[in-house]
Formats: C-alpha cells, sequence, structure tokens
C-alpha cells in the first residue's frame, strides 16, 4: 500500500486563515451575499473536527475552499502547507447527496478517481475492490447506485473517497439525507473504522447541522454563526468513545451547545430584531409555515411546558433539528408572540391569548403582531393603501428589496411575507399577475 | 490500514471467468448477417457515389424495383452521413456555447433561430455552393445533399446538448472536478451521459424530419440545373413525373420497410440502453425495451472477438491536452469591458450580414415586391393557424383517449411516431391528381397537405401527456363525479398542455417547411398552386432567381420567429410556470 510519509505529527493538515467568501456580485462593492467572515481553522492529525452551524453559516462553503472546488474570496487556504486549490490528491470528499453517477456501477463509481489519476486499469480493480469490501459493499460491485438504498449509496460515497487515499476526508453533512436508523448505523461503522485505524486517512473534517451527530463523532467541535458565517465557539469533546447519548456528560455538551447557537439572539444584537440578518425592510426573513408558528405555540401553552420550555427540551419532543427549531423560536420572538433567553423561551402574553383563541381571532392577533413588528408586511400594506388602485407589482418590493440582499434572499424573504400576509388577510397577493392588491381582505 | 483481501478476491474472479463461455450462440448468429449483409450494402453504395456527374445523366433513375434494396441502401447512407456531421457538430458548437459566454453569446442565438427558420429554402444556395467545390463530380451533389439533411438535423440536437451540459446536476459537477477528472474523462463520464437521453430523443426526432428533406433533396432542380442522385427520393421524383402509381407504392412501401429496420435495429436498442444515464436515482417503472438490444446483450461470441478491441481501446492513452490557464482577469471592470467590446463586434457583424442581404435583394426588387412577399406570408400564417386549430380540434379527443388507456396507448403511439416519421411529400402528388379531377380550389385543397405530415406530433404528444397523468388525480376527479365538460376544463387540458404545446409547436414549424413543398405539387406534368409564401420560393428556386429566393426566406423567417415569440414561447412559459406536475 503506497500511503504516503507521513511527517511529524506536529503539522497542520489544514490551515484556514482570515478566510472572507461572498457570493454573488462581490468584489465591487455590490449587493453580494457575505457567508464567510474572518474564519480560522486548523486540522490536526488524528482528529475528527466537526463543522456545526445553521444553514447560511457557510460551513459548506468554507469545506468547499478547503477542497479546491472554489477559491475564497479573500484569506489562505493550506492544505499540507499547499495552496487550497491546488490538493485535490491530498483530500476527498464525501457528499450530502451521495453525488454518484446513476450510468456507472458501484465499482466504477468508487474507481472514479482512480481513473481520473491514470491509475492502470489491474491496480484500479484491485484497489477498488479493496475499498468496497472494507466499506461494507462486497456482493453489490456491479449494481447500479438507483438499485440501492440510500444508506448503500452513501457507502458507496464512502468507499470512492477512501479508494483514493487521502490524507484528509471532507464529508459534507454525510448524513442528513438519510433516515435516522440507517445513519446511526453508518455512524457507527464509520467511527468503528476509524478508530481501528482500518482508514487510510489521517483526519477528518464534517460538516453537521446537527449537534447530537457532532458530539457523538467529533474530537473538536467549531460552532459558526449564520450571517455571515463566523467560528463563535471551539469546544473540545473529550467524552470517551464508544459515546452514550443518554450519558449526563454528553447531555450537559449538546445543552451547552444548544445555548451557543441561540446565543448571539440575546447578547449581540443591540435590538430584538437582530435573529434575523439586517434591519427594518433589509431583514432577510425565513419562509416558515404560520401551521408550523402556531403549532409552536401550542406546544409551548399546552402542560407540562405551560408558556416555557428549554430549546433542548422542545426539539427532542417535535423532533426537530437545531437547525429546523431555531429558525420558528426567532420568527415567534421576531412578532413578540415568545421571547428567547439562552436555552430559554417563552410564551409572551400575546403569544399565550393566541395559543387558546380561535380562527379569527388568531388572524386578528397575527395580522396586528405582522403589522406592528415586520417592517416589510407594514410597508407593503402602506404602499396599498396609499394608491387609489388598491394595487402593486411585487416586482417593486423585489427591487427595493434587492437594494439590501442578494437575489434569492429577496425572494425567499418576499415570499415569507407575503405566506404570513396572506393568512392575516392584510393583503392579497396573484401569483398569475404578480402583484399585490386590497380586494376585501378584511 | 489494511485495505484489500486479495486472494478472496481473485478468486471471486476467477470463478466468474469459469462461468462464461464461449461458444457461440443464437444471437451471435443474427447479429453477424446483419453485419454482413450492412457491410455488403454499404461498399456496394459506396461505390456509386464517387462517380463523375455525367453519369448520372447517361444512367438516369431506373424504376425496375431490383433496384430499390440499393436506392435505398444510398439514402440511408446519406442519412448517416449527415447524422454523422450533426452529432460532430453537436458536440463541438453546443460544448463551446456551454464552456465559454461569448461563443454562447453568438451560438444560443443562432441555433434559436436556425432550428425555426424554414432550412428547405437555403436547398438552392447550398446546392449551387457544393457544386462549385467540386465541379463536374457527383461528390459535390452528394455533399449538398448531405448538408440538406444535415440542416434539418443539427440545430435541435445542438440545443439539447447545450441544455444538457447548462443543467449538469451540481453535485456530480463537484464530484467530478474533487476526484480531478481531466476535461476529456469529464466529457465521457460526466457530460456525455447525462446529455444522452435527450440527445437521443432529439436525434430520432431529427431522423423523422429529414425523410422529408431527403425526398425533395435528392431531385435537386435549381434553375437550369437538374440533378437526380439515385436514392428513393430521386425514384419518387421520376415516378411522379410519369404519373407511375405503382412505382410511388413501392419506394413508399421500401420506405416503411427501411424505417422500421432502423428503428428497430438501431433506435430502439439504444434507448433501452441510454434508460440507464436517466439522472434520477431511482429505477424507472416502465423502462423501455428493445428485443434487438436483449438479442445483442444475449450475444456471447461477438462481445468475445470484440475484447481485444475494447481492451486495445482503453489502452490507448487518453488525450491529456496540456492545461492551458488563460490569464484570469480579475479586475471587474476589465472583464466588462471585455464582454462589451465582444457584443460589439457581434452586433456588427450582424448588422452587416443584414446590410448585405439587403444589397443583395434590392438590385432586382422593390418595396413593392417585398410588401406582396408579407400578404403571401400572412396568406400561408392563416394557413398554418387554422390548419393547427382543426388538426388540434381532432387529435387532442382522440389522443387523450388513447393515452388514458394504457394498452391502446401502448400500440398506438409506435404507429404514430411512424407516421411523424414519414415524409407526406410522397403522397402530395396523388392528392393532386384527386384536385385535379374533381376541379376543386388549390387555395384550399392543397392547404391540408401542409400538415399531412406534421399533425402526429400532436397526436404522439397529447397521447403522453394523457398518459401521465397522475393517477391520483384521475382518482379525484372521478370520486367527485368530475365529468365531461367539467373534467376536460379542470383535468384532461391542463394535464396535457405542456405536452400539447410541445405537439403544436414541432407541428407548426413543421408546416412552415412543408408550405414550401406543398403549396406547388406536380402530377404527370401538371402544376397546380396555391397562393402564398411557399409556393413564391418553389417558384423562386425554379426559376433559378436569387434574390426572390432570398426574399421569400427572409420573410418566412420573420414570420416563424414572431409567431415562435408572440404566440408559442409565452404559452410554453405558462404551461411550464403553472401546470407542471
Amino acid at each position: 500500500m503506497s500511503t504516503t510519509f507521513a511527517p511529524t505529527p506536529e503539522v497542520n493538515l489544514v490551515e484556514v486563515r482570515n478566510v472572507k467568501h461572498v457570493y454573488g456580485k462581490g468584489g465591487g462593492g455590490g449587493a453580494g451575499l457575505l457567508v464567510l467572515e474572518d474564519v480560522d481553522l486548523t486540522l490536526r492529525p488524528n482528529e475528527i473536527v466537526g463543522l456545526l452551524g445553521r444553514s447560511g453559516s457557510g460551513k459548506s462553503t468554507l469545506l468547499r475552499a478547503i477542497s479546491g472546488l472554489i477559491r475564497p474570496t479573500s484569506g489562505t487556504v493550506l492544505v499540507q502547507d499547499m495552496p487550497g486549490d491546488d490538493t485535490a490528491h491530498g483530500v476527498a470528499m464525501v457528499f450530502q447527496s451521495f453525488a454518484l453517477f446513476p450510468w456507472l456501477t458501484v465499482q466504477q463509481n468508487v474507481e472514479l478517481g482512480l481513473e481520473a489519476r491514470g491509475v492502470p486499469a489491474d491496480e484500479r480493480r484491485t484497489r477498488s475492490l479493496a475499498a468496497i469490501d472494507l466499506i461494507g459493499l462486497d456482493g453489490f460491485e456491479n449494481a447500479y447506485p438507483k438499485e440501492l438504498s440510500g444508506g448503500m449509496r452513501q457507502r458507496v460515497g464512502l468507499a470512492r473517497a477512501l479508494v483514493v487515499q487521502p490524507s484528509i476526508l471532507l464529508m459534507d453533512e454525510p448524513f442528513s439525507a438519510l433516515d435516522v436508523l440507517t445513519a446511526e448505523t453508518l455512524r457507527t461503522d464509520l467511527l468503528d473504522l476509524w478508530v481501528e485505524g482500518r482508514m487510510p486517512i489521517r483526519s477528518i473534517l464534517m460538516v453537521t447541522h446537527n449537534i447530537e451527530e457532532a458530539v457523538l463523532m467529533c474530537d473538536r467541535i467549531l460552532v459558526f454563526s449564520s450571517n455571515p458565517g463566523r467560528v463563535i465557539a471551539e469546544i473540545k469533546v473529550d467524552l470517551q468513545q464508544p459515546r452514550k447519548r443518554l450519558d449526563p456528560a454528553f447531555r450537559a455538551l449538546v445543552d451547552d451547545i444548544y445555548a451557543r447557537m441561540t446565543a448571539r439572539t440575546t447578547t449581540v444584537q443591540p435590538a430584538r430584531d437582530g435573529a434575523f440578518p439586517g434591519l427594518g425592510l433589509a431583514m432577510a426573513l425565513p419562509i416558515i409555515s404560520t401551521n408550523t408558528l402556531a403549532g409552536m405555540m401550542e406546544s409551548l401553552a399546552a402542560s407540562p411546558h405551560d408558556g416555557k420550555a428549554e430549546l433542548p427540551d422542545l426539539a427532542n419532543e417535535l423532533n426537530l433539528e437545531a437547525d429546523e427549531l431555531l429558525p420558528i423560536a426567532e420568527t415567534l420572538q421576531l412578532m413578540r408572540f415568545a421571547e428567547i433567553e439562552g436555552r430559554m423561551i417563552r410564551l409572551t402574553p400575546v403569544g399565550r391569548k393566541y395559543a387558546v383563541a380561535e380562527v379569527d381571532e388568531r388572524k386578528q392577533l397575527f395580522a396586528q403582531q405582522l403589522l406592528a413588528y415586520v417592517p416589510l408586511a407594514a410597508h407593503i400594506r402602506r404602499v396599498l393603501d396609499d394608491r387609489t388602485s388598491r394595487q402593486a407589482p411585487a416586482r417593486r418590493f423585489r427591487d427595493e428589496l434587492e437594494d439590501f440582499m442578494s437575489e434569492d434572499y429577496a425572494e425567499e424573504t418576499l415570499d415569507a411575507v407575503i405566506t404570513w400576509g396572506r393568512y392575516a388577510e392584510i393583503f392579497a397577493f396573484h401569483d398569475d399577475s404578480d402583484r399585490f392588491s386590497l380586494e376585501d381582505p378584511g | 490500514m489494511t485495505f484489500l483481501a486479495p486472494d478472496r478476491m481473485n478468486a471471486g474472479l476467477l470463478i466468474r471467468y469459469a462461468r462464461r463461455r464461449f461458444a457461440p450462440n443464437r444471437a451471435d448468429i443474427i447479429a453477424m448477417f446483419m453485419i454482413a449483409g450492412a457491410a455488403v450494402l454499404v461498399t456496394q453504395a459506396a461505390r456509386t457515389m464517387g462517380q463523375p456527374l455525367s453519369g448520372l445523366h447517361v444512367a438516369p433513375v431506373n424504376l425496375d424495383p431490383i433496384n430499390l434494396p440499393k436506392y435505398a441502401a444510398l439514402t440511408t447512407l446519406r442519412m448517416f452521413a449527415a447524422l454523422a456531421c450533426s452529432l460532430l457538430f453537436t458536440f463541438v458548437f453546443a460544448t463551446l456555447a456551454a464552456k465559454s459566454k461569448k461563443a454562447e453569446l453568438v451560438i444560443v442565438p443562432a441555433l434559436d433561430i436556425l432550428q425555426s427558420v424554414p432550412v428547405l429554402g437555403f436547398l438552392t444556395f447550398t446546392v449551387t455552393f457544393f457544386m462549385g467545390l467540386f465541379p463536374g463530380s457527383e461528390a459535390g451533389v452528394e455533399c449538398a445533399a448531405i448538408f440538406a439533411i444535415f440542416t434539418a438535423q443539427a440545430w435541435n440536437m445542438a440545443f439539447s446538448f447545450y441544455q444538457s451540459l447548462k443543467t449538469l446536476p451540481e453535485d456530480l459537477d463537484e464530484a467530478a472536478r474533487q476526484f480531478g477528472l481531466s476535461p476529456w474523462q469529464r466529457f465521457w463520464k460526466l457530460e456525455l451521459p447525462f446529455a444522452t437521453p435527450a440527445l437521443v430523443w432529439n436525434t430520432m426526432m431529427s431522423m423523422s424530419g429529414s425523410w422529408f428533406f431527403i425526398v425533395a433533396s435528392e431531385a435537386i432542380t435549381v434553375g437550369k440545373t437538374q440533378v437526380a442522385l439515385p436514392g428513393i427520393g430521386a425514384w419518387l421524383s421520376v415516378a411522379n413525373d410519369r404519373g407511375d402509381g405503382r412505382a410511388v407504392a413501392w419506394a413508399v412501401g421500401t420506405m416503411a420497410v427501411v424505417i422500421i429496420l432502423y428503428d428497430q435495429l438501431l433506435f430502439r436498442p439504444i434507448v433501452a440502453w441510454a434508460d440507464k444515464f436517466r439522472a434520477e436515482q431511482t429505477a424507472s417503472q416502465d423502462p423501455p425495451r428493445s428485443w434487438f438490444y436483449d438479442v445483442i446483450k444475449r450475444m456471447r461470441l461477438l462481445p468475445r472477438l470484440m475484447q481485444p478491441m475494447t481492451v486495445a481501446l482503453n489502452r490507448l492513452p487518453a488525450p491529456h491536452p496540456p492545461k492551458i490557464r488563460l490569464p484570469e482577469i480579475r479586475n471587474p471592470q476589465v472583464a466588462r469591458g471585455l464582454d462589451w467590446l465582444w457584443l460589439a463586434v457581434v452586433i456588427g457583424l450582424a448588422l452587416w450580414g443584414g446590410w448585405a442581404v439587403v444589397t443583395f435583394v434590392s438590385k432586382t426588387i422593390t418595396v413593392g415586391d417585398a410588401v406582396q412577399v408579407f400578404g403571401l406570408g400572412a396568406l400561408t400564417l392563416a394557413r398554418v393557424l387554422i390548419l393547427i386549430v382543426i388538426a388540434s380540434i381532432i387529435w387532442v379527443p382522440i389522443g387523450v383517449w388513447i393515452g388514458l388507456r394504457p394498452i391502446w396507448a401502448e400500440r398506438i403511439q409506435p404507429v404514430a411516431q411512424f407516421f411523424a416519421a414519414f415524409p407526406a411529400n410522397v403522397l402530395f402528388p396523388a392528392v393532386v391528381g384527386v384536385i385535379v379531377a374533381l376541379h376543386a380550389d388549390p387555395n384550399i385543397w392543397l392547404s391540408p397537405l401542409m400538415i399531412l405530415g406534421t399533425q402526429w406530433y400532436i397526436l404522439f404528444n397529447v397521447i403522453a401527456g394523457a398518459a401521465a397523468l397522475p393517477n391520483d388525480l384521475k382518482e379525484a376527479a372521478s370520486i367527485f363525479h368530475v365529468r365531461s365538460w367539467q373534467w376536460w376544463r379542470t383535468v384532461a387540458l391542463p394535464g396535457i398542455f405542456p405536452y400539447y404545446i410541445t405537439g403544436a409547436l414541432t407541428a407548426s414549424g413543421g408546416s412552415w417547411n412543408a408550405s414550401i413543398v406543398a403549396e406547388v405539387v406536380t402530377w404527370r406534368h401538371q402544376n397546380i398552386e396555391a397562393a402564398g409564401l411557399g409556393s413564391y420560393i418553389a417558384d423562386a428556386t425554379a426559376a433559378g432567381d436569387y434574390p426572390k429566393v432570398a426574399l421569400g426566406i427572409a420573410v418566412m423567417s420573420i414570420f416563424v420567429i414572431l409567431l415562435n415569440r408572440t404566440l408559442w414561447r409565452p404559452l410554453y412559459g405558462f404551461a411550464a410556470r403553472r401546470l407542471h406536475l
């Protein structure tokens, strides 16, 4: 086995310094989207490091910068002392969507990286069969990806990455497209291979938004804030492998990370709207269904919570990932239906009232809070009121938003406000003509 | 860090090898006969193609059925030669357009226009050009004919390939880059496989379309030049001139056999094989089947004989072109400046081209002529639109009825596709005989010919749409007793609309093209003619009046493009936005 000779173990495998990345019309001062700011990262030999954050925290972007798929706008990325976009050989990547070529068999998929390097056919076959064997796929060499279950497919993705004998294995949310049981099996198998040293890799860098997964697998966790992505905490996990989810120390760590991930909401922002990037009209909003908001308030109001709960418990109870729960909680906070303090979320009086109200009263409450605390909704309503035609093209508001944020965010924000506005009946929206109107919304 | 268990693996390989036997089986024998037959026909045919032009006049097309296999082989050979050119064109230009922003700016609009413009009108110019290129040799006329067929095939193929390249799944693209595939490997492993299903479908459509042109391009009359290339098209034209109904029937029969043969032996197997390139990660519920593909897969000896070749091919060093890294322009202002400069160059060239056409045409043609041509264009436009409406009224209900009955759909779909491939222009003269006998008004009764060959696109697309209606929608409609007109309004019509638009768009484009051969038809030296843009172009071509041909084509192009922009494209957008299931 032609393993690359390992230099002194102290050398850093990956060094990321001051990395900043802007998507879209960046550079020239345009309205690009800042996804990474001031990010530093060091990957040392023999460790699994997790990048943990919510969507929009740029963790996948950072992984792509390290793999050489993109070049960050500024800052340096060194992989084994070579520039990031020059290291196709030292790293291999496992993708969230598996990224298997549907027209190639399992074996051909695994051989992909070897073929790219011009490895002769015989050696390719030997090595790929060995990798397939290692990862528990023997018997499936000639299957096509569409014949395999999701878990099997991700095993192919793993074998394909391992067979090129990378020093560093990059994994981009490798288990998030799998069901809970399959993901757990795959995690355990991967950890076994890692602990027993049967994989030809020296370190693993993985992206995840699942806190428990990070605590389960990683030696070190970097917690990212979102919009823009920054490293807000570095947490060392000293628990002994195999780790148990029910271990109190494990739980404590998960709770602690929860608190850190919501921390920004209470500490950094001057106004309470700070959970979402931008202020006033410039606030980028997530699309959250009104049913979800209502359901959350009902859960909070019901026993045993009686109006307040710890976010991690709530997440467990509702079967939501932090990544899914936090935007809901923050939307409630934005509309003053709830308040967040540390790990605790508490319904406001309006929130309590909403939770027990009938349909019509709920709509009135929602309309009142929406107009009071979501500037874009109020703005649209004001424009419609001022016009004699009681109509306005959506294009107009989209253009206004695009002065503050990227096209995608503008679209998403407007869609969010349309959903809420339609529910609250403060205006109507017509998809065909792409116009807002006031036609008898009350 | 062990990575392999060699003993175990080799044992497995040995067992696998031992299981294979090398004796030829029935499948091998079938295939070998076919290959041998094809080889004989091709060599025979190729020998005829290189002859001097004078030979054609000495030995004109002979209406003896014994010649038909040879003629059929020649015609087929031309079509496949054109197909090879089209594929080459596709790979080069579509790739270029997908990879370079600057090339895209020119190639994409050009393709868009070329695929909607009536290419039949260009025959005049290309024949003159190629005959000048090979003076006195048959090669020139051959090239002209092949080029004419090429112009009927290439554009939609290139367009489909370009669109595939632009919609490569992001994760596969990232995987290919992350594992460091060279551009060459990337093309074979990612780009071509991903584009294959759409490309195969478009190739089949192109082959269907080109039959129409082969009939027109083998018997070429431009001014005083009159050449008939040996082939089915020329046979038909001679038969029509003489009014020999029996010979026409022979040719039609041969054509049907050829179409069925290449469909069964080439396209069906390719479609069945290409199913594995569909990018979805789920197995298709109803995979396309082909008996011949099954035969190929069952062959034992042939793959064994071919193996040294495949091994040799695999051993060939893949071309590793030196990595050219163009200096990256990081200054956005400079980059934008270069873009504008390129745009200016392109617009300049286009204006110059337009000016050249105007000066060429205006030498002999007055404004009054131009106005008259626009009037004729309006006449043909009216015909096309009315015909599409009539064909829709007839075929939409029938197509929906068939599509909702899977057993019927399965049987009728290939028939409809066969009719679409069948060059309706071979039947024109016979229709003319009837019109002459009944003293009917050609202005009205010649019109249906325009849609005779293209209406099938509406039918088989509607069948496909109705067959794709989701079961739950059908069940919901039946539970709530949605019937009669309400059922059409809420279930059937919205469901098939995207498919119908595709079919109607194709039918409309085909009808414009057909107008050039449908508005003037000859049968036993009788000419009957309908007033319209098609007959204007056809007459000008026969008279060798190039400026008039140019004017006619320009006006027709304008009409087609305007119709596409103002009618079909908005409908298409609506279907994609609102009615996508």
